[in-house]
């Protein structure tokens, strides 16, 4: 093997306070960034901390940045991202780092609260299944934005979050925008009210970095664009 | 911040800048236009003065910019000085005003004879 069978791999130690270690891992087929991580914890420190679950692009815990862009890890490969066999991981921007490669996710789920990302259900058991026009536009909405995984990357990804730290960002608002689309839901006032505003939609500069880093491929710029559009009534209409 | 002013705001934002972009094409093409046919300054005032027509597109012009300008330094004030809050909105509106005033008298330099 050549010495481009060798990866230079800097990943972050400590918390927001740390350096990057450098390690030498080798170079495999196929080989994905979450490959790399996990080869270093199990064979040259395992002290190294990092999160992963599926391993199959699911589950969306194991997204970091890698060589400074925010990646879901285990489906993002090494021949993609690394610039001459170099590769730099980091927890995810924008979030409190617990240690390592592991940020703390609270306040990026509370925002999904806050933006009343919970459905709010109209009908009881003893009501019949709703019907919901596949063709229809709402439902069309909700299906472009509801594959959402949680993995952060675009909340990482959004220079507005890293400006405005009370803005619940791209995940949020992209859910906040499927259940206003969602024909069954019963609080499309209060959670357009909730999504407004500064901390809200209107803060969206469309620069659309979550569009393009999303591994998803969802467009939560899309998603925001349509709260605007829905907020109307916040702006001008009756009560505040 | 109350939600409404935010949300007022941001349409505010919007609507200056469809006329401004209207408003900057218009005078971009009849400024080149103008200096193309060889015009003087002296000749452009002797058509502006008196032209209400103009007065009025200037005038809105001015309206617009001012509006667009303090809405786009408030936000870069937020997120770029983390300055927020009733003395930041303050010193915007003084921002528009100044703007404004400042448009409104080049427009009554051009328009009134």
């Amino acid at each position: 093997m050549s010495d481009a069978a060798k990866l230079r791999v800097r990943a972050w130690r400590g918390g927001a306070e740390g350096r990057f270690q450098e390690f030498e891992v080798p170079r495999r087929e196929s080989q994905t960034v979450l490959d790399v991580v996990t080869h270093i914890q199990r064979h040259l420190d395992p002290s190294l901390a990092y999160r992963f679950a599926c391993r199959v692009g699911m589950c969306g815990s194991c997204a970091m940045m890698v060589n400074g862009k925010p990646r879901w890890t285990c489906r993002t490969h090494v021949d993609k991202v690394a610039k001459d066999g170099r590769l730099e991981v980091a927890p995810l921007a924008n979030l409190p780092v617990i240690r390592d490669l592991v940020a703390d996710m609270r306040e990026f789920f509370d925002k999904w609260a806050r933006a009343r990302g919970q459905f709010a259900p109209t009908a009881t058991r003893a009501d019949a299944f709703a019907k919901v026009e596949p063709q229809s536009a709402a439902r069309r909405e909700a299906d472009a934005g509801i594959e959402c995984i949680g993995c952060a990357v675009c909340y990482a990804a959004c220079d507005v979050v890293s400006w405005n730290p009370q803005y619940l960002g791209p995940a949020a608002l992209n859910r906040a925008w499927t259940l206003v689309n969602d024909a069954r839901d019963g609080d499309k006032a209060g959670r357009l009210r909730a999504v407004a505003g500064d901390a809200g939609c209107h803060s969206c500069h469309t620069m659309m970095s979550c569009t393009e880093l999303c591994p998803k491929n969802l467009s939560p710029t899309r998603s925001i664009a349509g709260l605007k559009r829905a907020t109307r009534g916040v702006a001008f209409g009756e009560g505040e | 911040m109350s939600v409404r002013l935010e949300a007022r705001l941001w349409w505010a934002q919007r609507v200056t800048a469809a006329f401004l972009a209207f408003f900057v094409a218009v005078h971009l093409a009849t400024m080149i236009y103008a200096v193309r046919g060889g015009l003087t300054a002296a000749e452009i005032l002797a058509r502006t003065h008196g032209n209400a027509a103009w007065g009025l597109f200037y005038t809105l012009f001015v309206f617009a910019a001012a509006i667009h300008g303090a809405i786009g330094l408030r936000t870069i004030a937020a997120e770029w000085l983390g300055w927020r809050g009733t003395p930041a909105n303050a010193a915007v509106a003084l921002v528009a005003l100044l703007l404004a005033l400042l448009g409104l008298r080049a427009v009554a330099a051009v328009v009134i004879p």
